[in-house]
């Protein structure tokens, strides 16, 4: 029978590749699904004591415990700044060296792009557990794992950044005979950072988050409160961290990014 | 030769912003120094020291051709396998917060509270989650998948509403103005135009998400933080480091393949 679609004839692309590709992926997500044992319908079925659970933490938390949740937490911040501070004062000379277009030295570049790369490739998290045997249980050991953790960040960022600048200044300081430092000083710095400070800040507020966890493997902060509470199953305590310590993480990221949309 | 002279003077007002800002950035970080005490290194700290860099030079290769469940090939694949499907699990719940987030789709003020949420989901720390959905669940990847698939929605939610509100609205009005419902303008004029985009996005979540799974063992929601906090803990370090150096070699290729298949989609 013709329908009024049959009759107009239109050729259709071939899609060999793209069911393929399709199939692929399903396939992909569903074997990644069965391999990780994840089966919606369990939990779904366990919803309820997730409820209760819940119930137990935020109906109500304990407010008393509250006083005693701002040293650590402020310890968390503490953490953040100084850790964002060491990472972004080395991330600065090291985006410089490692930009391919303003020394023009693969030999030093190259490596520093592997480094950068691995870096960031390694959580902080794991850092943090490492420094822990090295410079043993505290907030020094956090700092440590977060500065080098920034450092990979923002000097990733910050040399994408100067690979990316408009070379009209450049070559306006080349032509009247200007060195490499003039130029690094009046050509590329005024360029890059209003976004260095941005990706600065956007390093802080990933810094926050990430130092508010880290005290799990005893590299200090509100982590470690945490942890301790979860381990005695205070759970009416540990929804007090929880609320507290988000409310906290939300008005920085707020604040922060409110200033990273006016400096770009 | 002459030399030029620029008068350069500033407003004082300039001057005064700039004192307080700077000056109130230098007090901050001192500030923060203050309450970071150095304690010295472990007394330890040498031997340590001298044992992670014999790690380094032998890892444990007994660990990494162990193919058995309790081997490195099998925590590497879980890994992954929590990734890819926490990833997908939050692609698919984030289509609807990011329409919610999206003000030209449901307009200015339903859109702000769609990205208020969005951003509080993104604040609330993935470790965390981790932590309640393993005692709803247990202990296992699931947790792990269940806390990736929600805390993905803060970033995805929110990317995914950009690339929406930024559509060329053309395709959808032309829709409306046949009488098209919401339903069909959503399947046929929204979703495939920014598609690439989301599929771009997703991807680059799921490189992040990568690396999130692999802390995610630390407190037992499966994959290959577990092994290697023990070993860490256990001072292990021939097998910390094995796991650390696999670590990084499939994070980076599965950045390599994702950020090149980004690039041919957008």
């Amino acid at each position: 029978m013709d329908t009024p679609a049959d009759l107009i004839s239109v050729p259709r692309p071939d899609n060999r590749k793209r069911n393929l590709t399709i199939g692929l992926v399903v396939a992909l997500i569903l074997g990644s699904a069965i391999f990780a044992g994840f089966n919606p319908l369990e939990i779904l079925e366990n919803f309820q004591k997730g409820g209760r659970l819940l119930k137990r933490m935020f109906f109500p938390p304990a407010w008393k415990y509250a006083p005693r949740v701002i040293a650590p937490l402020v310890e968390t911040v503490r953490m953040a700044l100084v850790g964002t501070f060491w990472g972004a004062v080395v991330a600065l000379p090291a985006a410089v060296f490692a930009a391919s277009n303003f020394l023009n030295m693969p030999w030093i570049s190259r490596p520093l792009r592997l480094v950068l790369n691995i870096f960031r490739t390694i959580p902080a998290m794991v850092l943090a557990s490492l420094f822990v045997a090295v410079f043993g249980i505290g907030a020094f050991s956090g700092v440590v794992a977060l500065s080098i953790f920034t450092f990979g960040l923002i000097s990733k960022l910050t040399y994408e950044s100067i690979e990316a600048i408009d070379y009209g200044q450049v070559e306006a300081l080349m032509s009247l005979g200007a060195n490499k430092i003039t130029i690094l000083r009046y050509a590329i710095m005024p360029q890059i950072l209003p976004q260095f400070m941005s990706y600065v800040l956007y390093g802080f507020e990933v810094n926050v988050r990430a130092a508010a966890v880290l005290g799990y493997v005893g590299a200090g902060g509100i982590g470690q409160t945490f942890e301790q509470n979860l381990a005695f199953r205070n759970f009416d305590r540990v929804g007090v961290i929880i609320v507290i310590s988000f409310a906290v993480v939300l008005v920085i990221d707020l604040v922060s990014s409110h200033i990273r949309r006016r400096l770009v | 030769m002459e030399k030029i002279e620029i008068k350069k003077e500033l407003p004082w007002s300039t001057v005064l912003y700039r004192v307080v800002n700077y000056g109130g950035l230098i007090v901050l970080i001192l500030w923060g120094m203050a309450g970071i005490p150095y304690k010295g290194v472990m007394a330890t700290a040498r031997g340590t020291m001298a044992s992670l860099v014999q790690g380094i030079f032998h890892p444990d290769m007994a660990y990494l051709t162990n193919t058995t469940i309790d081997g490195l090939p099998y925590a590497v694949l879980e890994t992954i396998a929590i990734a890819i499907s926490g990833t997908f699990v939050s692609a698919v719940i984030s289509i609807p917060f990011a329409l919610l987030a999206s003000q030209n789709i449901v307009g200015r003020r339903v859109s702000l509270i769609g990205k208020f949420i969005v951003t509080m989901i993104r604040t609330f720390p993935e470790l965390i989650l981790a932590l309640i959905f393993i005692s709803v669940v247990g202990p296992g990847a699931p947790a792990g998948i269940l806390a990736l698939g929600i805390h993905s929605i803060g970033m995805l939610g929110k990317l995914f509403s950009e690339a929406i509100e930024s559509m060329d609205t053309g395709v959808k009005e032309a829709l409306e103005s046949c009488g098209g419902n919401r339903g069909e303008v959503l399947f046929r004029a929204v979703l495939p135009q920014v598609s690439p985009e989301l599929i771009s996005y997703t991807l680059y979540r799921f490189e992040i998400n990568m690396r999130a799974a692999s802390t995610l063992g630390l407190v037992g929601a499966g994959g290959i933080g577990a092994p290697l906090i023990f070993a860490i803990r256990t001072r292990s370090w021939s097998r910390a480091m094995i796991i650390v150096l696999v670590l990084i070699v499939t994070v980076s290729l599965i950045d390599m393949i994702s950020s090149r298949v980004r690039k041919k989609l957008v």
